[in-house]
Formats: C-alpha cells, sequence, structure tokens
C-alpha cells in the first residue's frame, strides 16, 4: 500500500517547484499566479491525503473552501493583470515599481 | 519497501512523475502559453493522485473547475495580452537560479525529513479500513457540508459573487452610466432656480357647510 510519506513529499516537491517558480521569474506575473496555483496544489494534495489516511472528512470540506477561493483570486488577478497592462502596456515584475518597493 | 510494490504504486509514481516533470516545466519554459499548458497537465496528474486517496469529488471538481474554468481563463488572458518573449527572462533566471535552488533544497529537504516514513510511514500511520463499493464521496461530503459546515458554504457564495462584481469593474471598458451628483453644481445653485414666487388675491372658503 501507498503510505502516507509517499503523498507528502510529492506535495512537499510541488510546493517547493512553486516557491522556486516566484523566486526564479521576473519577467512575467502570469507565471507568477500559476505558481501561486501550483503551492494550493501542493497543499491540497496535503489536506486530501491527512483526510484520507485519518479517515476525516474535513480535509476535503476544507479543500472544497480553498479551491472557492482560488478560484476567486485567479479570476480577480487576472482582471487585474488585464487593467495594468493596459495602463503600462507591460506586466514584467521589475517594470511594476510605483510604489518604489 | 520493495517487496510491497503493488499495481497501485506504478500508478501512483506515473502520476508523480508527470506531476513533477510538467511542474518544473511550468517554472522553466520561457513561452507563457506552454507554461499554462504544462500546469493543465500537472492539474490532470494530480486529479490521478486525488483519485487514489478516494476524494473522487474533488478530483473531478479539480478537471471541471480548475482545467476547466480556470486555466481556459488563463489561457484567454495570456493569448489576449502581447506578451514579448524577451530574452530579458533568460539573464534574469541564470541570476535567481542559484537561490532559487537553495530554496527549494531548504524547504523541500526540510519537509521531506520531516514527513518521512520515521513519522508518517505504513506502521505510523496505517492504511485506513477499505470502504465499501457502493460507498458515494459525494453523498458523505454533502451530508457534512450541508449541515454542519452550511454557514462557511453560504459565505463562499457572497465571495463569489463579490469576486464576478469585482472581476467585471475590474476589467470592463465601455461608458460608465453613473448616477453620481456634481457637488459644484449643487453649491452654486440660487433660489430663483428652484423657487419661484407668485403674488396671487386671496380666495374665498369653498365647500363649507352652512
Amino acid at each position: 500500500m501507498i503510505s502516507l510519506t509517499e503523498f507528502l513529499v510529492l506535495a512537499a516537491l510541488l510546493f517547493g517547484l512553486g516557491t522556486a517558480g516566484i523566486i526564479l521569474n521576473r519577467k512575467n506575473l502570469i507565471t507568477l499566479l500559476m505558481s501561486v496555483e501550483l503551492i494550493l496544489l501542493a497543499v491540497n494534495t496535503n489536506f486530501i491525503a491527512f483526510s484520507h489516511f485519518l479517515m476525516n472528512d474535513t480535509g476535503q470540506i476544507f479543500v472544497f473552501f480553498v479551491l472557492t477561493v482560488a478560484a476567486a483570486e485567479a479570476a480577480i488577478g487576472l482582471a487585474i493583470l488585464v487593467v495594468l497592462y493596459r495602463r503600462r502596456g507591460t506586466i514584467a515584475v521589475q517594470n511594476i515599481d510605483a510604489l518604489k518597493g | 519497501m520493495l517487496e510491497s510494490i503493488t499495481p497501485l504504486h506504478i500508478i501512483f509514481y506515473i502520476f508523480a512523475a508527470i506531476a513533477f516533470c510538467s511542474a518544473v516545466s511550468v517554472i522553466t519554459v520561457r513561452n507563457p502559453v506552454r507554461s499554462t499548458l504544462s500546469l493543465v497537465v500537472t492539474f490532470f496528474a494530480m486529479s490521478g493522485i486525488w483519485m487514489i486517496l478516494n476524494a473522487e469529488f474533488l478530483s473531478l471538481i479539480l478537471l471541471l473547475v480548475y482545467v476547466g474554468a480556470v486555466m481556459t481563463l488563463f489561457l484567454f488572458v495570456v493569448m489576449m495580452l502581447n506578451i514579448d518573449k524577451a530574452d530579458e527572462k533568460k539573464h534574469n533566471f541564470v541570476r535567481y537560479l542559484p537561490f532559487g535552488i537553495i530554496v527549494i533544497l531548504l524547504l523541500t529537504g526540510i519537509t521531506v525529513v520531516t514527513v518521512g516514513p520515521k513519522y508518517f510511514g505504513l506502521a505510523e500511520v496505517p492504511e485506513p479500513l477499505p470502504i465499501s463499493a457502493d460507498h458515494s464521496n459525494i453523498q458523505q461530503l454533502g451530508a457534512v457540508l450541508y449541515t454542519q459546515y452550511v454557514y462557511p458554504f453560504e459565505i463562499a457564495g457572497v465571495l463569489l459573487l463579490a469576486a464576478i462584481i469585482a472581476a467585471i469593474t475590474l476589467a470592463y471598458r465601455g461608458p460608465m452610466h453613473r448616477k453620481v451628483q456634481n457637488p459644484s453644481c449643487q453649491i452654486n445653485v440660487r433660489p430663483e432656480d428652484r423657487l419661484r414666487l407668485i403674488k396671487m388675491p386671496s380666495e374665498p372658503k369653498q365647500g363649507t357647510s352652512p
């Protein structure tokens, strides 16, 4: 049987890849949003794995709500992206410096 | 460990390998469209993994809602925006690569050590009891979702409505027909514009009973 460890390691790998994507990518805001999606996917996998092995439904319910919030976040993020592109003509991360951060 | 390899193991590792490779290509491929398509492949593979974990409903939701709606939205936006595939990314990519590798090694290494077989192996967390063939995951989730979690469920509905309104308002480009007040007009108004005084003779009372 597949042990819980294997699922958790897979989720950890995906999470690490998502974080690395946020750090590595300085060109494109869309890839940044996709890295966030990867991280959320890893977290959801953790929730479902624990829900399965501990025989508790709450993990799956929580994933349901995380998916809802993630869909809303993606929609608003992309809308902001479109507005930003109209205003500035670019979505490169290094060009977004209006706040001098 | 090797003697306990089952067909389920092989399926799991195939899906895991697909998910890992496509996730790597999400963050390394230069073309955003290919990056998005790689993310779709990752979602497909992870949906298979969720199916192995007996989460049929969420697995199908991931396919239908995520691949079907959210990733399509991503693809639309990527294709609508004219993103130049400039050479700048490669330069920055190489520049930040050591940093990224250190972070991923540290983060993943620590996590893998933490979730190792010593703590979460089959001896520590045993395989759950097998479920019956007529067991319905959707029924099981619905029984909890509409009773115990009905309030968060409705809040999620309101949240989605707010997201719809926010996204449409942000991206809408047509003329805005808003009914707003004009304060300078309101201040500059004179009494003559609003009020007309007339003089007329008083009239006798009518309809009074004698």
